[in-house]
């Protein structure tokens, strides 16, 4: 693409995002973000940027109006503080004047803030429809299956005297990420709900035993602890896990198993509520299939924001995560408990200022694919 | 006017950047705030520094919108300031202990949010400052000072309006790779 063209399409997002469009233009530009991801990817990240710049310049206002108040006032003997003596307050007086200019500039622009930030309001149209929960159905055919279990069950006590690693026939498959050193696990609790075995897999293929410890099934957090001699604890965990909300915008990434291979994912937050305003959750633009459920969605900071847990079925980029501020909640609640109770929960992140392939090998380690029976 | 009546139009006048306003609420606050920062190890200087800080997160909180203060004015400044004194104790490892805590509300979150602002502000700054002449003003002019196209071809000598664009759109493309280059490494260096 060449310059002209660029320039163009910056200067239609730009007048989009300041609502400068007539309504026929706005409807076509709309259209025309919704079918092309590199618009809408663009919109996203220029409103970001206008915002960013609207503040820096709001604030740096507000600073040269403070240091002119300060001044007034302790001129005028109104507030107790050190007077400027005869130089500075020419200094001041020269700097002053030539701020004016600025100023009256900037007031004018105050109005068209006003207008950017509208773009925030414009609410999402009722999309009629479901969502569906990321985990993996290993079997369709559930019935049939489990009368292929009962079949299988009874040939297999024959065989098992010596068998240590049972077989297990999974049904969901999904992602699960580490909360401490010592196997406590977070996923989703539709992934296991109904299991009655849990197996966790990491990027080496390796295998653990785990066991449901807590089930939130109206937030869908469920903790679960991996219970196997072959785990070795670690020391601490190179994420933290967030308890403030993400700002719009800001850009994201998410790793899991939609497949048998760890995949990465890259997006950025679209929305701070999720569903249908859904208070529990956020939406997240990333690509996202079923086994991605219940894995972990990072800052660009490494921490953990989120945990990855459904998406819309008309909008393939639509995706919601649960805040991970309720991860705090599930494990407050654990805590009763004896067994728990010096559970530590890091909000310390070490992948700081790393780039995503660091971050990313750094967190791998950590993150499980979950399957249940 | 209630006391709550005035105390909200303060803040309404503080968002509209009244000047009026921000006066009021700086003479009615600023003795005590310098009062507890010389009380506990401070200069009259470091004062004017953490009673304008104070003041720019009443501002940014009066401007969001969403903002309801449930106490009075006098009461968050003074405990925001109070907060930001304290990490700035801590940080300097000075003895960073504030003995009164009557009439103190939460603010840890704010003063959180406000810091990170504050990187923002900075990351915004040091792109700003890095791209150089021409490209520093022009973009000022046209995306802070709000200035239109004819207007800055005028002042900056472009031929015409397009070529300032052209202009314009070079520089723009410099600044958002240096900002996000910052921005997605979370500030780039700590």
């Amino acid at each position: 693409m060449n310059d002209n063209n660029e320039i163009m399409i910056l200067d239609a997002v730009e007048r989009y995002i300041r609502g400068e469009m007539n309504p026929d233009e706005r409807l076509y530009f709309e259209n025309l973000r919704k079918t092309n991801p590199a618009i809408d990817q663009l919109v996203v990240e220029h409103t970001l940027f206008l915002q960013q710049m609207n503040q820096f310049g709001e604030r740096r206002n507000f600073k040269t109006a403070l240091q002119e108040v300060h001044t007034g006032l302790s001129e005028q003997g109104k507030i107790h503080a050190d007077k400027l003596n005869g130089k500075a307050r020419v200094v001041y007086l020269w700097k002053r004047y030539r701020r004016v200019a600025a100023i009256a500039a900037s007031i004018a622009g105050i109005t068209t803030i006003a207008l950017s930030s509208l773009v925030w309001s414009i609410s999402p149209k009722p999309i009629k429809g479901d969502i569906e929960k990321l985990s993996r159905d290993l079997f369709v055919q559930q019935v049939k299956t489990d009368l292929l279990q009962n079949d299988l069950d009874k040939v297999k006590k024959k065989n098992s005297k010596a068998d240590a690693d049972k077989t297990i026939e999974y049904k969901t498959a999904a992602t699960g990420f580490l909360i401490d050193g010592k196997g406590l696990m977070i996923t989703n609790a539709h992934v296991v709900k109904n299991s009655r075995n849990i197996r966790v897999f990491n990027v080496k293929g390796q295998q653990f035993n785990a066991f449901v410890v807590k089930l939130d099934v109206l937030r869908d957090v469920a903790i679960i602890k991996i219970d196997d001699s072959k785990f070795k604890s670690v020391a601490a965990l190179p994420y933290g896990i967030a308890k403030s909300s993400t700002d719009i915008a800001e850009p994201i990434f998410t790793l899991g198993f939609p497949r048998d291979e760890i995949v990465y994912g890259e997006g950025y937050m679209s929305a701070r509520t999720g569903y249908k305003g859904d208070t529990l959750s956020c939406q997240i633009a990333v690509p996202a299939n079923p086994g991605n459920s219940g894995g972990p969605v990072f800052n660009h900071k490494g921490e953990v924001i989120g945990i990855l847990s459904a998406r819309q079925t008309q909008a393939e980029e639509a995706v919601f995560a649960i805040q991970s501020k309720y991860i705090f909640n599930a494990v407050d609640e654990i805590k009763k408990n004896d067994e728990y109770r010096n559970v530590k929960v890091s909000t310390r992140s070490t992948l700081t200022g790393m780039n995503k392939v660091e971050q990313v090998k750094k967190i791998q380690d950590y993150v499980f694919m979950v399957k249940g029976d | 006017m209630t006391q709550e009546g005035i105390e909200k139009a303060l803040l309404r006048g503080l968002a509209q950047n009244d000047r009026k306003a921000v006066e009021t609420i700086y003479r009615e606050n600023y003795n005590m705030v310098q009062a507890l920062i010389i009380n506990n190890n401070g200069s009259a200087d470091d004062a004017k520094d953490i009673f304008q800080e104070a003041m720019i997160v009443l501002y940014e909180k009066a401007r969001s919108g969403n903002f309801e203060l449930n106490c009075q004015i006098k009461t968050y400044v003074y405990s925001v300031s109070r907060r930001l004194w304290l990490k700035k104790l801590q940080q300097a490892s000075r003895y960073g202990e504030i003995g009164d805590t009557d009439n103190v509300v939460p603010v840890e979150e704010d003063v959180e949010d406000h810091e990170k602002k504050n990187l923002e502000f900075e990351m915004m700054e040091k792109a700003i400052g890095s791209l150089g002449e021409p490209c520093k003003s022009l973009l000022e002019a046209f995306y802070l000072q709000k200035k239109n196209m004819q207007e800055i071809a005028g002042s900056f000598g472009y031929t015409n309006a397009e070529n300032a664009k052209t202009q314009k759109y070079k520089c723009l493309m410099r600044l958002k790779k240096i900002f996000f280059t910052h921005y997605k490494n979370g500030n780039g260096d700590e």
